[in-house]
């Protein structure tokens, strides 16, 4: 089911255009050439964040981190083998998606960290890519209490990943 | 002035770290690699970023946008109360919430960017676009075919039996993301 809802999507975005008799092609033309300057306009800030990730990765401040980190995690009741994953979530998706994938692989995709591992890439976004992409386009220097807001937000995610999945996957 | 900070701590973090660990070497190789990373991403996104605003264009054309804004409006109005007036601003966000709704991140941020640039009021975030940008980072799908495709990678015969733990996951960290917002609008104002 889930296969079709891309593809419908299309069909009857453009068929419902086409009843109204509206110019579907140019109209989708149109918004796809404003979808590349939006993507222009998002180019450096990507860049630069990238930058910042793999210098952190290449030093190993990543993985210090996530062994100074794993006392705190035991409290919050987050699986420790995940503090990697929880600490580049917010900063790289694809970094993300590796850390879990890897997780996965090395503890079993039905474990308990495997599955926790799971929930938490599905219910959280790569925050600070996704601030820096919004006030970036929207002109904004003052992001005000933005950053706290969408961290704890993160921080709920992180929890409640971890408990939810204890609870529906006793192990 | 946050995002200039974080940068540079990162940055100086990297070389205390490289210094420490004796991995400094790789430092200013992983700094060019991570800059050729941020154009391959992009280049990577063009073709779904172009479709989905493309899509998007059409759904405002062809009247899906006013009929999901209008089922949205209550919730809308309540998180956004000048989308109340602004008819194209609430067509944006609406858009904006079913798209992250059915996973489509990609189609979700061309919209969401939209309805930001309406918010703004010189270079300071409103009240606002403060919730609109945690709503956005809380992913709030009711999918998440990534995760599923991983999964399943790795061999598991029932890659969404993890969707109840994500939808209650979901909820909670976008609501109580959204509170805090609301809260720490009070508290700055004073």
């Amino acid at each position: 089911m889930t296969d079709y809802i891309v593809p419908i999507l299309l069909f009857l975005a453009a068929a419902m255009a086409l009843r109204r008799k509206e110019n579907a092609y140019d109209v989708m033309l149109q918004g796809a050439s404003e979808g590349l300057k939006l993507l222009v306009s998002i180019l450096p800030a990507l860049i630069l964040l990238l930058t910042a990730v793999y210098m952190l990765r290449a030093s190993g401040a990543m993985e210090l981190l996530s062994q100074g980190l794993r006392p705190l995690f035991a409290l919050l009741g987050i699986p420790p083998e995940t503090a990697m994953l929880v600490l580049v979530r917010p900063l790289s998706g694809s970094a993300a998606l590796a850390v879990g994938a890897d997780l996965m692989a090395q503890y079993g995709v039905d474990s308990q960290v495997g599955r926790t591992a799971a929930v938490m890439l599905g219910s959280t976004e790569t925050t600070f890519y996704t601030i820096s992409v919004y006030f970036g386009a929207a002109g904004i220097r003052k992001t005000r209490y933005a950053i706290p807001a969408a961290l704890f937000a993160d921080l709920v995610g992180f929890c409640m990943a971890s408990l939810t999945t204890r609870l529906f996957f006793p192990e | 002035m946050v995002m200039s900070w974080i940068w540079t701590g990162i940055v100086l973090l990297s070389i205390l770290c490289a210094a420490a660990t004796g991995k400094g070497g790789q430092l200013s190789s992983a700094a060019m690699q991570g800059a050729q990373a941020g154009v391959t991403l992009a280049v990577s996104m063009a073709g779904a970023i172009c479709l989905w605003s493309g899509v998007g264009k059409l759904m405002a054309v062809c009247g899906i946008t006013g009929a999901l804004s209008r089922r949205m409006r209550p919730l809308l109005v309540r998180l956004f109360p000048s989308a109340a007036a602004d008819v194209s601003l609430a067509g944006d966000l609406s858009a904006n919430i079913c798209a992250n709704l059915l996973g489509l991140g990609n189609a979700a941020t061309p919209m969401g960017i939209r309805a930001a640039k309406r918010m703004v009021r010189g270079d300071i975030a409103t009240d606002e676009l403060c919730r609109l940008v945690v709503l956005n980072t809380a992913s709030i799908q009711l999918i998440p075919t990534n995760v599923a495709a991983v999964r399943s990678a790795f061999g598991c015969t029932a890659p969404f039996d993890i969707l109840p733990a994500v939808w209650i996951t979901s909820a909670l960290s976008a609501g109580l993301g959204v509170m805090a917002a609301y809260l720490l609008g009070k508290v700055r104002r004073g």
